[in-house]
């Protein structure tokens, strides 16, 4: 089937799509978008979190069908051109990336999560990046790039009053 | 394979007449997994997310008609209030991506014993909505579960919603899991006072081949509390009735051995999880009379 949804702005549209493939399947094997990552394929780790319709959700649960006409921000929309997100920034000061695999879904979580509670203390970052596993910074460093990310992202809009 | 995309209620009720072996997608946070592992194929997805009737939440006449595509992060929005039970059993489903796509009436349609919103809807005594193109019929939940992973639903018919008359008194919800995210309940428990009525609800997850009431915990419990006056006293519960009452709660259950704990761990667990959350809610229901 054909498929067209809008991702990070921009029109797709793909063609032969199988009925029963995921959306997370879609934007990486048939959109050239692998920035969400795919690594359990049933819910459990997070790596594959993108926006539908504004809402974070995991892209490997979600039918490609659903996603016809939807808006989808995957992590390669979050970033302004060459300018890292806040969010993206703070992950990389913090230390909060070794491997790289559960970065992804877990800027698209904290983004999410900083949009909903600009100030979160440490029990809200852990329920809420409760989805998403990491197998290699135990978390610290994750909660600390939270902490950061939303730090500045105050002061930013506090002072700029963006 | 096909896939049906209806944007109505009529339309999707006439596709399921029309391939009633077609399987319903909601969230996908079940269905999609099975698509995944390939652990089945069906000939037909009818994809529910576009029927706008099943995302509505509406309260008539006391009673609240909670849509089957409402999704867990929605009912702990709009119904903690008058749902707390509920709304406590969806706080602890997943992780916030599972919440905000899965739905009670997903849950529903899986039917797995292990469902966390099954005990809440047992102990509130819902009512679940089916609807084909012959006609829309409600069953009481306790008769919806028939066997494991199995419910009364025909083949032609959709769950279109769950009916609940919150109740009057406090509600309570607690899980048994390896960690307080993210697990499937090792075994599950729900009560529910009605005092209006001088009754009790009870739901078991987890704990035999569909989730049940705790039917002679339920009459025990409410006989007690008549018997002494304490539905409108509201004293403190008398020595060893909160244990009594575990115990029976435990004489319900029938459960297995399995991967994720022992039938003893499962039968013990819940008798100290009934003992607790009656301890609680009948802690809220002595405070709401001095409050
Ligand atoms: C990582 C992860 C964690 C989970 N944690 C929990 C948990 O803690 N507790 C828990 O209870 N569950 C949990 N689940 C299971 C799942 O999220 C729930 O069962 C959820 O309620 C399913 O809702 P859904 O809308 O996603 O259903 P779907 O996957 O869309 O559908 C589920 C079933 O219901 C049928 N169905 C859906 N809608 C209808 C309808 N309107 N009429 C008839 N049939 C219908 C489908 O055909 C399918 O058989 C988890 C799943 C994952 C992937
Ligand atoms: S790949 Fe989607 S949650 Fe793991
Ligand atoms: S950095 Fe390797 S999994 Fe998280």
């Amino acid at each position: 089937m054909r498929i067209t949804t809008t991702v990070n702005n921009e029109r797709h549209e793909v063609d032969d799509v199988w009925e029963g493939e995921s959306l997370l399947y879609m934007l990486r094997e048939r959109m050239g978008l692998p920035g969400s990552k795919n690594a359990c394929e049933q819910g459990e780790c997070g790596s594959c979190t993108v926006y539908l319709d504004g809402v974070a959700a995991c892209a490997c649960l979600i039918a490609a069908g659903q996603a016809e006409g939807r808006d989808i921000v995957t992590v390669e929309g979050l970033a302004e051109g060459d300018d890292l997100h806040p969010v993206q920034q703070a992950f990389l000061d913090a230390g909060a990336v070794q491997c790289g695999f559960c970065t992804p879904g877990l800027i698209v979580a904290t983004h999410d999560l900083l949009a909903r509670d600009p100030r979160p203390e440490d029990s809200q970052i852990r329920e809420s990046l409760a989805g998403n596993l990491c197998r290699c910074t135990g978390y610290e460093k994750i909660i600390d790039a939270v902490k950061l990310a939303a730090g500045r992202m105050a002061s930013t809009s506090a002072g700029g009053g963006a | 394979m096909e896939f049906l995309t209806p944007t109505s209620l009529q339309e999707a009720l006439e596709a399921k007449s029309a391939h009633p072996d077609a399987k319903p997608i909601m969230g996908g946070t079940d269905v999609m997994v099975e698509l995944n592992f390939d652990h089945y194929r069906p000939a037909t997805l009818l994809d529910l997310t576009r029927v706008p009737e099943l995302a509505e939440c509406d309260r008539d006449n006391g009673s609240i008609k909670l849509g089957a595509g409402v999704t867990y992060t929605r009912v702990i929005a709009e119904l903690g209030d008058q749902l707390p039970g509920l709304a406590m059993a969806s706080r602890t489903v997943g992780s916030p991506q599972i919440r905000n796509r899965g739905t009670v009436g997903g849950n529903l349609g899986a039917a797995s014993p292990a469902g966390d919103s099954h005990p809440a809807l047992l102990a509130a005594d819902a009512e679940v909505e089916l609807s084909s193109l012959d006609g829309v019929r409600r069953l009481p939940v306790d008769e919806f579960y028939i066997g494991v992973k199995r419910h009364a639903g025909r083949d032609d018919e959709l769950i279109t919603a769950v009916y609940i008359t919150p109740p009057q008194g406090p509600q309570q919800f607690c899980k048994i899991g390896t960690r307080n995210a993210m697990v499937i309940s090792v075994s599950a428990f729900s009560i529910a006072l009605h005092p209006d009525r001088k009754e009790v609800g009870t739901g078991i997850g987890s704990a035999a081949p569909t989730p049940r009431r705790a039917r002679d915990a339920e009459i025990f419990l409410a006989e007690a509390l008549e018997a002494d006056g304490r539905w409108e006293s509201r004293g403190a519960l008398p020595e060893g009735l909160a244990r009594e009452f575990g115990d029976l709660v435990k004489a319900a259950a029938s459960p297995i051995d399995d991967v994720r704990g022992s039938a003893a761990y499962r039968l013990h667990s819940l008798s100290v999880m009934a003992r607790r959350s009656l301890g609680w809610a009948w802690d809220d229901y002595t405070s709401a009379r001095k409050a």
